[in-house]
């Protein structure tokens, strides 16, 4: 592995490089610093490769940086349920065929049982829990869920929130069936699409007011 | 089946950020290996535990291989990693091969859209459920096909090219790559090849446990689309049974240049009636020369239609392949 090639500088290296601060600043003394910082291939274990990744990561979710240690196999949507205790993002089928887990990822709605939490470490992600304005003042679409009363057992209700708040910032004044396409990859198995609808088009209401 | 585990089991992730490193990889673990685009036909195996890859490659995070170029010849280049959302709004292929967007856009749903890639969904897997399931069958190195019993439900399966395994070829952009005639780019260590669209789907018959021509150690970099093609005439239409994340039970794309009112030269390709997608060369032949009307679309139809062995339960998708292939020719929707 001498010659194995350096990690160019990319944010995903950044974080590699962030994540060896840490070690230093953990009591790794000072003097072995150069060597750390030769290169990516040889630094931590002799087996290493360009590309290979650490378990310790920053992510950003909710706009908080939070440090987690996160399995090479483990999705976002476990990462956040089970270790980070953001469980209002619910898992339904765990096979991208419901939306119940969607989330938003760089303002762009995701199924997160679908996706790898290491794969989002330069993203910035938005859960149900981090929609409301930090004064506790309601997302536009969570008011309108409210004031709809929309949903019957509401365990799809995080997912469509997320969908709906992530569409209408591509389309802010869609047509109602240009809302059902937006936010079609989402199932409620109470099945109450209208009032659904319903809800979500007054939430694109409520965000052109604001 | 779709059980639910806790996770998937355990493997190694590398994240490489350029394609030298990635190809480095996958040369050094070779089988072992597995590429891992926007996963969305990767994880259902990994979680089923029917594929268990000791090393996950994880290419989202190499630019080189994402976004969408004009090339000097006139036509674009579309990388590999490029996610399916982003095929569909770019300007350049909606400007210059609409059928692609149309084609992109009628994949699955919104969020699989905004994380699945055109190389994942040129590259994906059969959507056999026997297979998928995890049973032996011959595509898993098995020595049956489960789907092609008496008792088989075989809805969804081929009525052509069948050798031992029956499985369709689910991709919705493929057809409409085939009909524009674009090359895939392929890299390893080794170097760079550039395969026709047309042949870099595979049957059972040339290898029952692949769908493409990809080999362990390569990696498909690019898609190339020439102008050729370029404001032709296009058609696409997907026929599913849910309009939101359901696989094609048929699909078609063509494309026509139409001088003085007769069909000058043509391709078509259906998708989802075998283990690859099938370009209608006979039908093509057949409707050269002749106007776009009724009469040259009924040709077509019933020659596309030729050859077709149905199985047990999808004897339906010959007559609706064959309607398909007509309105293509007719050249409107109704
Ligand atoms: C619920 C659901 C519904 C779906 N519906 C449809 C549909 O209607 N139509 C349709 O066409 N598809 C559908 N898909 C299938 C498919 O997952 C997506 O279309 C997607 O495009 C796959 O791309 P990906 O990048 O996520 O693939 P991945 O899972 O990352 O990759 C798929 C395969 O291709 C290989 N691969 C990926 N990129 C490369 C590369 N650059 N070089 C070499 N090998 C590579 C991987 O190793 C893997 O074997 C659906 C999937 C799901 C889960
Ligand atoms: S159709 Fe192919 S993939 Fe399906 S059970 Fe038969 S051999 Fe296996
Ligand atoms: S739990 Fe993710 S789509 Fe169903
Ligand atoms: S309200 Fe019950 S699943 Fe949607």
């Amino acid at each position: 592995m001498e010659n194995a090639p350096e990690t160019p500088t990319t944010p995903r290296s950044v974080s590699r490089r962030q994540f060896i601060q840490g070690v230093i600043a953990a009591g790794v003394t000072a003097s072995t610093a150069t060597y750390l910082y030769r290169g990516s291939g040889s630094v931590l274990s002799k087996s290493s490769l360009a590309g290979s990744t650490e378990r310790l990561i920053t992510i950003n979710v909710n706009g908080q940086a939070r440090h987690v240690d996160v399995m090479k196999q483990e999705t976002l949507a476990t990462t956040l349920r089970y270790k980070l205790g953001l469980a209002g993002t619910k898992l339904g089928c765990d096979r991208s065929e419901c939306g119940a887990c969607t989330v938003l990822i760089d303002d762009v709605p995701r199924y997160s049982c679908s996706v790898l939490t290491h794969t989002v470490r330069d993203g910035k992600v938005i859960t149900i829990e981090g929609l409301a304005a930090p004064d506790g003042k309601l997302h536009p679409v969570q008011q309108a869920v409210v004031d709809h009363q929309a949903f019957q057992c509401a365990f799809c209700m995080s997912g469509f929130i997320m969908a709906t708040a992530g569409y209408l910032k591509t389309n802010p004044n869609p047509t109602r069936a240009q809302l059902a396409h937006g936010i079609s990859g989402n199932l409620c198995r109470c099945a109450d699409y209208n009032k659904i609808l319903n809800a979500m088009m007054h939430a694109g209401e409520l965000m052109r007011r604001t | 089946m779709a059980l639910i585990h806790d996770v998937m089991p355990a493997f190694e992730l590398f994240q490489p950020v350029t394609v030298a490193d990635t190809l480095a990889l996958l040369d050094k673990y070779k089988k072992s290996a597995w590429v891992l685009a926007g996963g969305m036909d990767t994880f259902d195996w990994l979680k089923d535990r029917n594929k268990r890859p000791e090393i996950v490659v994880d290419i989202s995070g190499v630019k080189e291989i994402r976004g969408v170029q004009a090339t000097s010849d006139g036509g674009i280049e579309i990388g590999a990693g490029t996610i399916l959302s982003e095929v569909v709004q770019h300007p350049l292929v909606k400007d210059k091969y609409p059928i692609l967007t149309q084609a992109a856009e009628v994949v699955a749903s919104p969020q699989i859209r905004a994380q699945g890639t055109l190389g994942g969904n040129v590259s994906q897997d059969t959507r056999c459920w026997y297979y998928r399931g995890g049973w032996a069958c011959y595509r898993a190195g098995g020595n049956i096909c489960y789907a092609d019993t008496p008792s088989a439900i075989n809805r969804e399966h081929a009525i052509f090219d069948a050798d031992r395994c029956v499985a369709v070829n689910p991709s919705d952009t493929a057809p409409a790559l085939i009909a524009l005639d674009a090359k895939m780019v392929i890299r390893s260590v080794e170097g760079e090849r550039m395969v026709d669209a047309e042949k870099f789907f595979i049957g059972p018959a040339l290898d029952i446990t692949r769908m493409t021509v990809l080999q362990p150690g390569e990696l498909l970099t690019a898609i190339r689309i020439p102008a050729t093609w370029a404001g032709a005439s296009f058609y696409f239409e997907k026929v599913r049974e849910r309009q939101v994340w359901d696989f094609p039970i048929v699909n078609v794309a063509a494309v026509f240049v139409v001088s003085d009112g007769k069909i000058e030269r043509s391709r078509i390709a259906v998708n989802a009636v075998a283990a690859h997608p099938m370009r209608l060369t006979s039908v093509e032949a057949a409707i050269a020369g002749k106007p776009r009307n009724e009469e040259t679309a009924k040709l077509g139809g019933e020659r596309a239609i030729q050859g077709a062995k149905p199985l047990a339960h999808n004897e339906y998708k010959i007559p609706l392949m064959r309607n398909l292939v007509k309105r293509a020719i007719r050249g409107q929707t109704a």
